[in-house]
Order: C-alpha cells, then sequence, then structure tokens
C-alpha cells in the first residue's frame, strides 16, 4: 500500500486495493460498515467527531481480503473508486462497494491512528 | 306514437329471423324421423309475424304455459296465481312483443345457446314440444312431487292443527275455572270483594299478554316445512298439555268434587296457571328464537356447479334449521346460477346424462332440453377446440358494456318528466309506461346483443326489462342505476319467480336432520342441476387478554446504526 500523507486540514489518508474473494456466486471483500447520512451518528463508536455521519468500518473479517490488503476496523471510508463515501446514506455506501462487475475495489481512508502517529513524527 | 313503434319492433324482429344456424346444426345432430316437422312448423312463422297478430302470437305461448302450469300445479299449491299469465294480459297494446325467451320447463338446466337467435320471435318448435311430450324426468318430478307435497301436506296440517287445539284449550282453561264454581254452585261461594276484582283484572291484562305473545311467536306463516319434526316446538306442546293436564287433574279433585266455597282461592288458582303459561311463553322465546342468536358457528356453504361460495355465523341450531337459514341467504348472497356462464362447449350441454331417453316420435325438439345439466358434466374445462364460447367473448364482450351504456344514456335523454309549468298537448302526456315503451325501442337492440353475449338472456324478458324500465323512469333514476341489474348477475330473488325455483331443494345429510349443529358436520341441499355443500366449523373460542398502553409512552428516535457486510 502507497502512504500519502495529506497536510491540508489535518487528512491523514491511505489508498488500499483490496481484491474480491469469489466465494460461490458472491464476490466479498471482508468487512462491514457502519454509518450514513441517514444513520444515527452518535452511535458511532469509532469517530471523534459525534456528528460525523460517514462511512466506518466496524469489522474486519480475520484473513478475508480487506485484512490481506490492510484495512483496519475503525476507518472511515473516504472514496470507492473515485465515488466520494462522506456524504452518502448506508444503503448507497453498500451499493458502490459491491457491484458485480468489479473486481477490485480502491478505498481511499483515513484512520485516527495514522493520524497520530503522523502528528507524533512531525513533532518528534 | 303506438304505430310507429310497431313498426320499429317489426323492423327489429325480420332479421332475428334469420338467423337459424344453432338450432339447425342441433337438429342436424338428431335422428332422421322427427327432422321435417320442425322445419314445416318454422315455415308458418313467417306467415305468423307477418299478420301481426297477438293472437297467433300468444297461442304458442299458451301451450307452453299450460304444459309448465300442470306440471307446476302439484309443486305450487300455495301460490294464488300464476304470474306467467301477466304477459298475456298485455295483448291489447299491440307494442309488447311476446318473449320466448321464458324458460320452458321450470328447471334451470337450460338450453343456453340455442336460445341465443329465439328472442323477438316465437320459437314454434320448442313450444311443440311442450305439448305434446314429456321428459322422463319431467314424469319423475311430477310424480314425486305429487306424492310428496301430498304427505307433506298431511302432516303439516295434522301439526298446526294439533298446537292450535292445544293452544286453544290452554287459553280457555284460566276462564273455565273461574266460571265453573260460579256456574255450579253460586250460592255456596264465599263473597269476594276487592281481591278478586283485582285477581279478574290481572287475569285479563295476562291472559291478552300472553295472546299478543302467542300470535307474535307462534303465528306466522311458516317460512319452510321442515322434513322433520321440530324438536323444541313437540317439546314445548308436550310442556304445556302436561300443565294443562296436571291443573285439570288438581282441579278437578280439589275444587270440584269437594265444591270448594272459597272462591278467591280458585281464582288464585287461575292465576298461578295464567303465570305457569306466561312462562312457558317466554321459555319458548328462549329456545326457539333467542338460543339461535348468539353465533356459535361458522357455515360455508360452497356451490358445486361454480365453487361462489360464502360464510355465515349462525347459533345453535339443528340442521334442518341451519339448512333453512342457508337457504334464505342463498337467495340474496349468491349470484344466480347461470350454466351458460360456465362456458361449457355445447356438445357438452345437449349430451343427455342420465340413463335412458323417453322419446315422442315425431318430435325433435324435444331432444334439445333433454339432459342439459342433469348431474355434474364430464369436464368443465372443454378443450379450446370444442369451447367455443370463450375466445369470442372476450372481444366483444369487452365492448358490449360500454354500447349499451351510450344507447340507454342516450335513450333516457328523451325523456322528461312533466313540470306544472309545461304547457302541453294532452296527448303529448305518457305515462310511466308509455314513457317506458317509448325509449325502449331505441336501445332495445343494444340491450338484447349484450344480454346476448353475457349469456342472460334466459333471466330477462322484454317484458321484465319494460317494467324494469317503467320503474326507473317513475323513480327518476339515472341510465346506470337501470343497468346495474344487467350489467352484473344478480342474486337469484332478484329474477322473477319462476328462476328461483324454491320448492325444489331437497336436504342431504348423514347424521339425523334434527340432530344440532357441531363442529365438523357436513350437508348437502342438493337441487337438480346442482348443490350447496355447507360444512360446519365451530368459532374459536378466543383468549382475550389486556395490555396498558401510556399515552405518553409513545416516543421515538432515529434509526440505530446498522451494520452491513460486503
Amino acid at each position: 500500500s502507497q502512504h500519502s500523507a495529506i497536510s491540508s486540514f489535518s487528512f491523514f489518508q491511505q489508498r488500499i486495493e483490496i481484491h474480491k474473494l469469489r466465494q460461490g456466486d458472491n464476490l466479498i471483500l471482508g468487512f462491514s460498515i457502519g454509518g450514513g447520512i441517514d444513520q444515527d451518528p452518535t452511535q458511532n463508536p469509532f469517530s471523534e467527531d459525534k456528528t460525523d455521519k460517514g462511512i466506518y468500518v466496524t469489522r474486519v473479517t480475520e484473513g478475508g481480503p480487506a485484512e490481506v490488503a490492510g484495512l483496519q476496523i475503525g476507518d472511515k471510508i473516504m472514496q470507492v473508486n473515485g465515488w466520494d463515501m462522506t456524504m452518502v446514506t448506508h444503503d448507497q455506501a453498500r451499493k458502490r462497494l459491491t457491484k458485480r462487475n468489479e473486481e477490485v475495489v480502491r478505498l481511499l481512508v483515513t484512520r485516527q491512528s495514522l493520524q497520530k502517529a503522523v502528528q507524533q513524527s512531525m513533532m518528534s | 306514437k303506438i304505430e310507429s313503434l310497431k313498426v320499429t319492433v317489426d323492423f327489429l324482429k325480420v332479421p332475428l329471423g334469420l338467423k337459424k344456424p344453432p338450432l339447425k346444426e342441433a337438429l342436424a345432430a338428431v335422428p332422421g324421423p322427427g327432422r321435417p316437422k320442425p322445419l314445416g312448423v318454422e315455415r308458418h312463422k313467417p306467415r305468423r309475424s307477418d299478420t301481426m297478430d297477438n293472437e297467433s302470437q300468444y297461442s304458442g305461448y299458451s301451450y307452453k304455459s299450460g304444459h309448465s302450469r300442470s306440471s307446476r300445479k302439484h309443486r305450487d299449491r300455495r301460490d294464488r296465481h300464476r304470474s306467467k299469465s301477466r304477459d298475456g294480459s298485455r295483448g291489447d297494446k299491440s307494442v309488447t312483443i311476446q318473449a320466448p325467451g321464458e324458460p320452458l320447463l321450470d328447471n334451470e338446466s337450460t338450453r343456453g345457446d340455442e336460445r341465443d337467435d329465439n328472442w323477438g320471435e316465437t320459437t314454434t318448435v320448442v313450444t311443440g314440444t311442450s305439448e305434446h311430450s314429456i321428459s322422463h324426468d319431467d314424469i319423475t318430478r311430477i310424480t314425486k312431487d305429487m306424492e310428496d307435497s301430498a304427505h307433506l301436506d298431511c302432516s303439516r296440517h295434522l301439526g298446526v292443527a294439533l298446537a292450535g287445539a292445544l293452544a286453544l284449550l290452554a287459553f280457555l282453561t284460566p276462564l273455565a275455572f273461574m266460571l265453573l264454581p260460579q256456574l255450579l254452585w253460586r250460592e255456596e261461594l264465599e263473597p269476594c270483594g276487592t281481591p278478586c276484582e283485582g285477581l279478574f283484572i290481572s287475569v285479563a291484562f295476562k291472559l291478552l299478554i300472553l295472546l299478543l305473545g302467542s300470535w307474535a311467536l307462534f303465528f306466522r306463516r311458516p317460512k319452510a316445512f321442515f322434513p322433520r319434526v321440530f324438536v323444541f316446538r313437540a317439546l314445548l306442546m308436550v310442556l304445556v298439555f302436561l300443565l294443562v293436564v296436571s291443573y285439570w287433574l288438581f282441579y278437578g279433585v280439589r275444587i270440584l268434587d269437594s265444591r270448594e266455597r272459597h272462591y278467591q282461592g280458585v281464582v288464585q288458582y287461575a292465576v298461578s296457571l295464567v303465570d305457569a303459561l306466561l312462562f312457558v311463553h317466554y321459555l319458548a322465546v328462549v329456545l326457539l328464537e333467542l338460543r339461535q342468536l348468539r353465533p356459535q358457528f361458522t357455515l360455508k356453504a360452497v356451490r358445486s356447479a361454480d365453487g361462489a361460495s360464502r360464510f355465515y355465523n349462525v347459533g345453535h341450531l339443528s340442521i334442518q334449521r341451519a339448512a333453512v337459514w342457508i337457504l334464505e341467504n342463498y337467495y340474496h348472497d349468491f349470484p344466480v346460477y347461470n350454466p351458460a356462464l360456465l362456458n361449457l362447449p355445447k356438445s357438452v350441454l345437449s349430451k343427455k346424462m342420465s340413463g335412458f331417453k323417453v322419446y315422442s316420435l315425431g318430435e325433435v325438439g324435444f331432444l334439445l332440453q333433454v339432459g342439459t345439466g342433469r348431474g355434474a358434466p364430464p369436464s368443465p374445462w372443454g378443450s379450446p377446440a370444442r369451447g367455443r364460447a370463450l375466445p369470442r367473448c372476450s372481444h366483444i364482450c369487452g365492448s358490449a358494456p360500454h354500447r349499451l351504456v351510450v344507447a340507454v344514456e342516450e335513450a333516457f335523454t328523451h325523456i322528461k318528466r312533466l313540470q306544472d309549468e309545461d304547457q302541453k298537448n294532452p296527448r303529448e302526456i305518457m305515462d310511466p309506461r308509455e314513457a317506458a315503451q317509448a325509449i325502449f325501442a331505441s336501445m332495445a337492440r343494444a340491450m338484447q346483443k349484450y344480454l346476448r353475449t353475457t349469456k342472460q338472456q334466459p333471466y330477462h324478458t322484454m317484458e321484465s326489462i319494460l317494467q324494469h324500465l317503467e320503474f326507473c323512469i317513475t323513480h327518476d333514476m339515472t341510465p346506470k342505476a337501470f343497468l346495474e341489474r344487467y350489467l352484473a348477475a344478480g342474486p337469484t330473488i332478484q329474477y322473477h319467480k319462476d328462476r328461483w325455483l324454491a320448492k325444489q331443494w331437497t336436504l342431504v345429510s348423514e347424521e339425523p336432520v334434527t340432530n344440532g349443529l357441531k363442529d365438523g358436520v357436513v350437508f348437502v341441499l342438493k337441487r337438480q342441476d346442482f348443490s350447496l355443500v355447507v360444512s360446519t366449523k365451530k368459532i374459536p373460542f378466543f383468549k382475550l387478554s389486556e395490555e396498558f398502553v401510556d399515552p405518553k409512552s409513545h416516543k421515538f428516535i432515529m434509526r440505530l446504526q446498522s451494520e452491513t457486510s460486503v
């Protein structure tokens, strides 16, 4: 995975490329998402700002394609294959991740740990 | 106006007279010897219609009605006048045409398709049949009806007479109790002043109440004749009999023999009998009327011919009473049985179902009515090659109602109710009947076509349509209200009495018919051409529990985070 740190507005983002795994008739990515503009943001355990209605990774299957690609629990997904995920409903997010004719999804994610790591490295 | 209508009506008749194919193909299917005759009869027809002589038209009809009248005489003892004569009475107005779409014999097994082209002309073939021959089924039916009705009459009258005598006895007994001492040993009686007078008044009023109550409860025209004795009524009669007899016994021993002096006691004795009778009357009300009102069972009635079904809730009833209840509801809930609508192919309809045929040599038209609808047809779903009615109907039936509605609406615009301020010639003012006849001609064609395509022809004669039109005009109904009777098949009771066939039902049951209804009881109400299968189910026992909801407890939040795995 490539590390690129965009320092404007304290955004620390990582690009993750996941190759979908075929299981029977389905292509699975191996993680679960939560959030969306139609959901209740105060219930989100991973967000720092409790008004953030973005899409977060709530679970990563062990040994699944997402874990292999480096996705971690608590990541906020900003883009999927170029599509914005910060202002979508839960169902729209699901649909964009599970398009049947795509074998690879490229995610743009941000995570707090990443943010903290960069801050620490900058301070030190 | 009437002359012009006559001409229009003539005009309507003539093209119809040319259409013969269905009749001919049926005739072709029939053995040889009978064939020449109906054709010969048909040839007479144009001559008759040319003269437009009402008498000759009605002659054919009167043969028909004469026969059916005789066969029905045995069944319809209670009908005061045969309403079939209603059409003959209008002979003076030459506008009305005899509609031979009337059912010939009193059965619903119709010759549907053969009658399609007959409306508006005299069908001499079929009338010829009815004068000279009767089918085997007719014979069995007539004899059965004769013996059945004879048997029922006897037992029915006996029951009523017995009940009447008992009631009279019970009513007069208290009076007798009070009068006999006065008549027999008046001088020895103790004088009895105010208490006795009070008792006399109370006896008088109680007897009056008893009389009114009995009249309300018992003296009603019976709605049906049950095959078996009505258990509760018999029970009550026995009770009353025992009561009266025991009172008389005591009276005879204690009062008559010993010449009781204490008159007040005698009067009180009589009053106690009246009280007891009132309580028996109360018991009768509860047993006969109230017990059946609370619903206990749900009856499902399914018509075997086309599957029309209904559910009814009834209380505790015996099987025979439940059967009568179902029949009463059948006549206004179920759409009328129209075998033509079952879309049976003509070959199936004309096939003879019963074991053998009774021929009258020389009569061919007879075969057309034999065996129609008897028992179950072999296969309701004819192959598309044979069944001809359905595919053709689908594109006609769609447009026919619309055309009919347009024609009727247009016809109704020709009529206007006379307002007082209109100054009109007395010659132009019409009564409803004339108004109906005036506008009928313009919609007759559309109506006839529509009825033919929906196979309702046997149910509506021209006369009945005219009467209905007159009725609608009198009550200022719109065309749509006039048409509601024709656009949908109504319940049986809406049609003429001849269609009711109310005397033909037979109750078939595995259990004795005086048994009460229980869960799972099945009985069948059979008629000639179809039957109603009734099954019973107990209404379930409901266990209702209570839950209190605080009005302040209605609160809402946004939906929780949902988690989807991808």
